[in-house]
């Protein structure tokens, strides 16, 4: 038997983190873009306590400016890419209206430790975003394509096979056949 | 630019290719520690080795003696130790055939070996610049497919 799941990362990290410092009788506020505001301060013990407790779960503390900086930058991409209401708006506007920073100045910050630019990110997160809804959901490249604010199915299309070097349709059927593939061996 | 070091395998039997690879590899920003094998053989006996510091990232030639590219891709996605790397295929070959069942073996990525230099250096960048963003980023690994 096969049951299809779909999860809700945001709540189900929310939850993890509620448990694990109640646990540890800590209090807290937790802000946007992964911040979590501890009321005074936090003794070293626990603090490695809560790093230990946390890193099966893949949630890591980021101590390093930059990349904590960087990692805010890719949740708000993000949130973008999950938000109906910001279809409308352009990346930088948003980006710049939600950090609180021009965009320049966030756009030199990214590609300085990412290797790539703002907005090659943004293309490669919306295809992996496709690449999920193809896989996951039944939905038509037409309603993938509306739902991640392309113009066109082409478009969606053309960037696609621009970035992945693979047609929507031929990705789906090696997704498909390796489904199969892994499950007869 | 980021610190990190990205650890780097390519099994490849060609001379000429290793030696090629690496000088692309060498002229890219991004900080590299690249280890060289003459064929599958010699690569499965070093990841197997205790205590080894594991690649971040293999290239693998799909023809070679002794072992060929797709045993080293099988045996590597059958090693829960190793099943996490990601791995590219490097080959001449350009059959769909061939590049559809490195997939369903669980390559990551499909290279056509460039026939120039400056085109090799491409490649080579692309691919390091998509596996540091699988790397540091929440994407999906389930869906890492690319044909370059």
């Amino acid at each position: 038997m096969t049951l299809f799941l779909k999860y809700d990362f945001h709540l189900a990290c929310r939850t993890i983190l509620k448990e694990h410092l109640d646990a540890l009788n800590i209090s807290y506020t937790l802000g946007n873009l992964g911040e979590l505001h501890i009321k005074g301060d936090l003794d070293e013990s626990k603090k490695e306590a809560l790093e230990n407790s946390l890193k099966k779960y893949g949630i890591q503390f980021l101590d390093d400016q930059k990349s904590t900086f960087v990692e805010r930058i890719k949740s708000a991409i993000d949130m973008m890419l999950r938000d109906e209401n910001a279809k409308s708006v352009k990346v930088s506007t948003y980006l710049a209206d939600k950090m609180n920073y021009s965009y320049s100045y966030l756009s030199n910050i990214f590609s300085e430790s990412t290797f790539t630019s703002i907005e090659n990110f943004v293309i490669l997160r919306k295809v992996d975003f496709a690449k999920q809804l193809i896989c996951k959901t039944d939905l038509t490249l037409t309603e993938i394509a509306f739902k991640l604010n392309y113009s066109s199915v082409a478009h969606l299309s053309g960037q696609f096979k621009k970035t992945t070097g693979l047609t929507p349709s031929t990705f789906l059927r090696i997704m498909k056949n390796k489904k199969d593939y892994a499950e007869e061996v | 630019m980021s610190t990190k070091l990205l650890n780097i395998a390519l099994a490849d039997d060609d001379e000429d290719d290793r030696f090629l690879f690496s000088e692309a590899i060498d002229e890219i920003d991004i900080r590299t520690k690249l280890s060289l094998f003459n064929h599958g053989q010699e690569l499965m006996d070093y990841l197997n080795l205790p205590k080894v510091v594991l690649p971040n990232l293999i290239f693998l030639d799909l023809n070679m003696p002794i072992k060929n590219g797709m045993q080293c891709l099988t045996e590597i996605r059958k090693n829960p130790t190793l099943r996490d790397i990601a791995i590219a295929i490097y080959s001449t070959s350009s059959s769909e055939k061939d590049i559809e069942e490195t997939f369903l073996n669980g390559a990551n990525i499909y290279i056509n070996k460039p026939n120039n230099f400056t085109k090799l250096q491409e490649v080579i960048e692309k691919v390091l610049q998509l596996n540091w963003q699988y790397h540091t980023s929440n994407l999906n690994r389930e869906t890492f497919l690319y044909r370059i």
